[in-house]
């Protein structure tokens, strides 16, 4: 069976050691964590999880149930396909020489991203969008030489009704 | 209050009336204020013994098991007795103690992140941060211990949060926002199930612990006597439907009897009910009921769909589901069943007459033998508690349970060591019942020590060590697949167990021969002291049928 990417927010106690029932989940029970995003909502007895995962359907069903199990979860979605918006965020150090220094602005301003240090030799450029912008951007940068990258992983929301 | 007289307040509001554990430096103000109460403490030998004997409690009783240990190696101590209870679903609350709060993360004396240790083995599990919190922490461990698909709790209490005193007023209701298990199951998923019934001519019911726990067994015999579908149970159902009932297929699995596993393997629909299709049931996934509609009833949806897929899954609880189903199926014509199906019984009574359970009683006392005699001399009777191995398999083989609570067994984990001290707190549970624990000589030297806890509460209850001689069960592994390289499995050097028995205090009896067996027997069930029956065995027997670790269940070694 194929690997599905699925995205799956929820909502949990924002209590010591919620996170780390979540996250012992995934890895008592063999499932995979891309990434991870954690932080306080607007009621801050409640935070906000957001992973990416990838499995197989059956296995997906397991995870949804399972995370639905941990007694600290209150509510859970998948926001897998177009009915969630969903952003990720970078800050890549791309190695700058003097040659190349316009072409990586072009495409920073192709890419509608910011330049937010300045040195020398490298420039860090801060990106948001959504996974497929981030690929799109770090291949166009590769030839250069990206020297570090942090990526806070990825955030959704469903949409509102229109 | 304090907080020790805060948890004694929730205890008895909760209506315990026994706890099982074992005191240290942590925990000594709860005890302090334990002595003040007419909850009865036994005192156990080590953590693991407590654990298992609330657990023990919680399986003979019905009610929630509960336990106190004291922090760090006390914590620890508990924590085989509650992966044990969590695989098998029993509701336990388990408190113990910890450093006080400003001490917490120092590498303090006795100090463990016994929360952190056992959240993968607990429904859920607390630290108390302040004595406020503590009663409704308390309430909530006992409502989540027991509702939906029971477990056990862990609360970790800091010496502090037990010993500062504050204004209290008593919670009374428990909510949580995010717990809400369905009991009530979805009523088109149901008529769906009568129709497949009605249509049906090689049905089977699947019935596991999940009947015993939600007290279903009466429905599930109305229902299958209704529908006219024989019925096989897992491990943990035995008693769930009456063996000697003529719909029984007796165990499926592993070492279930031949026609269970050739009725799963051939029906067209198994009805599988508080199940959870373990690896020692279904064998080789694919091949298990291959040809059937399958529908499970569980009230933890995690549990279908897990690993057998499912043609209508249904979550809610067996027993308001089954309730459901008998009434459903009163509104169906459905005709003569018996006669619809009178192939499929045919073929079943064949299987049963041509592959029995069997063994040769010959020179030696075989183990089998034991059990069927004890079986008899108890009426079928007994609550069964049993180690793990060769003796837990002839245990569930040969004492035909007709009721539930009656076999008491560590089915999930598989622990050793856990016969003993579950029979203490059956035992405790009910006092009216004989309470036997079947065990081998390898496992009974697992937690031996709680013959101390029998003998000084006057327990009455009965070991019956089926002494081969041998870790049996590994060493009949190894004599299949292992060309009987007998690696690490004889054990040369046990105790002499009648000797032993007399050192706790306790009365010791020795079978050697099978003309021995009834005698001993008799005397050692009269008997109103704690007993040890060691008899010695068969070495080599085997347990049969078998099937291969992740072999189809039909492809069974007989003996």
């Amino acid at each position: 069976m194929k690997e599905e990417k699925h995205i799956m927010t929820m909502l949990v106690d924002n209590q010591p050691g919620v996170l780390s029932r979540v996250v012992g989940l995934f890895s008592g029970k063999g499932f995979n964590i891309e990434s991870l995003c954690v932080a306080a909502t607007m009621d801050p007895k409640v935070s906000r999880i957001t992973i990416v995962t990838k499995a197989n359907p059956p296995v997906i069903e397991q995870i949804e149930k399972q995370l639905r199990k941990l007694i600290n979860v209150i509510k859970l979605r998948d926001m897998t396909g177009p009915k969630a918006v969903k952003r990720e965020m970078a800050l890549i150090c791309v190695r700058a020489k003097p040659e190349f220094r316009a072409e990586i602005l072009r495409i920073v301003d192709i890419f509608r991203c910011k330049v937010i240090d300045v040195g020398l030799e490298h420039y860090i450029i801060e990106v948001t969008g959504d996974e497929g912008k981030l690929t799109a951007l770090l291949n166009l940068l590769k030839p250069m030489g990206i020297k570090k990258i942090a990526r806070s992983g990825a955030l959704a929301l469903y949409r509102e009704p229109k | 209050m304090t907080g020790a007289q805060i948890l004694i307040d929730v205890l008895k509001d909760e209506g315990v009336d026994t706890i099982f554990g074992f005191p240290g430096g942590a925990v000594i103000d709860i005890y302090d204020a334990l002595s003040r109460t007419d909850i009865r403490h036994v005192l156990v030998r080590h953590e693991q013994g407590a654990v298992h004997a609330a657990d023990g409690f919680a399986r003979a009783s019905g009610r929630v098991g509960v336990c106190l240990v004291t922090s760090g190696p006390g914590a620890t101590n508990t924590v085989t007795g509650i992966a044990s209870a969590y695989m098998d679903s029993i509701p336990l609350v388990v408190l113990t103690g910890q450093v006080p709060t400003h001490l917490i993360g120092n590498d303090a004396f006795q100090e463990v992140d016994i929360v952190g240790i056992t959240r993968p083995c607990t429904k859920h599990n607390y630290l108390v941060n302040s004595t406020e919190e503590l009663g409704k922490t308390i309430k909530e461990a006992f409502f989540l211990a027991q509702s939906g698909r029971p477990g056990p709790v862990l609360v970790d209490i800091p010496k502090d949060v037990a010993n500062t005193s504050i204004d209290y007023t008593p919670v009374k209701d428990v909510r949580l926002k995010s717990y809400n298990p369905t009991y009530s199951p979805n009523m088109k998923q149901l008529g769906r199930i009568i129709s497949l019934v009605e249509r049906s001519k090689r049905p089977v019911i699947f019935a596991g612990g999940g009947i015993i726990l939600s007290k279903a067994a009466k429905e599930l015999t109305e229902f299958a006597h209704k529908a006219q579908i024989p019925v096989t149970t897992s491990l943990m159902g035995l008693g769930a439907f009456p063996g000697s009932d003529p719909l029984s297929l007796g165990m499926i699995g592993m070492h279930g009897t031949y026609r269970a596993n050739m009725c799963t393997a051939a029906c067209d629909l198994l009805i599988s009910v508080g199940v959870r299709f373990d690896d020692r049931v279904t064998g080789k996934t694919d091949a298990f009921a291959a040809q059937a509609k399958i529908v499970h009833i569980d009230i933890d949806p995690t549990s279908i769909r897990k690993n057998i897929p499912v043609s209508i899954p249904v979550v809610g609880d067996c027993r308001v589901s089954l309730q459901h189903l008998n009434r459903l199926i009163d509104d169906v014509e459905l005709g003569n069943l018996k006669e619809q199906r009178k192939d499929w019984f045919a073929q079943i009574d064949q299987w049963k007459s041509t592959k029995p359970l069997a063994y040769n009683q010959e020179d030696a006392i075989k183990p089998q033998y034991v059990v069927e005699k004890l079986w008899e001399l108890t009426k079928g009777q007994a609550i069964i508690t049993t180690e793990v191995g060769q003796n837990q398999m002839w245990a569930a083989q040969y004492y035909y349970f007709d009721q539930p609570n009656h076999f008491i067994t560590s089915g999930g984990l598989g622990c050793m060591g856990f016969g003993l001290p579950a029979a203490i707190g059956a035992q405790i549970a009910r006092p009216d019942k004989m309470v036997i624990d079947i065990a081998g000589d390898g496992s009974i030297q697992m937690n031996i020590q709680e013959m101390a806890t029998a003998v000084q509460c006057c327990l009455p209850i009965k070991v019956v060590i089926l002494n081969n001689g041998y870790l049996g069960m590994v060493r009949q592994w190894q004599e299949l697949f292992y060309d009987r390289r007998y690696t690490c499995t004889s054990l040369d050097h046990s105790p002499d167990f009648v000797k032993l028995a007399e050192a706790f205090g306790a009365m010791g009896l020795r079978a050697t021969k099978p003309e021995e067996v009834e005698s001993v027997l008799s005397e050692g069930l009269a008997s109103t002291q704690p007993v040890i029956m060691d008899f010695i065995v068969e070495k080599e027997e085997g347990v049969y049928p078998m099937v291969p670790a992740g072999a189809p269940i039909t492809e069974m070694l007989l003996v």
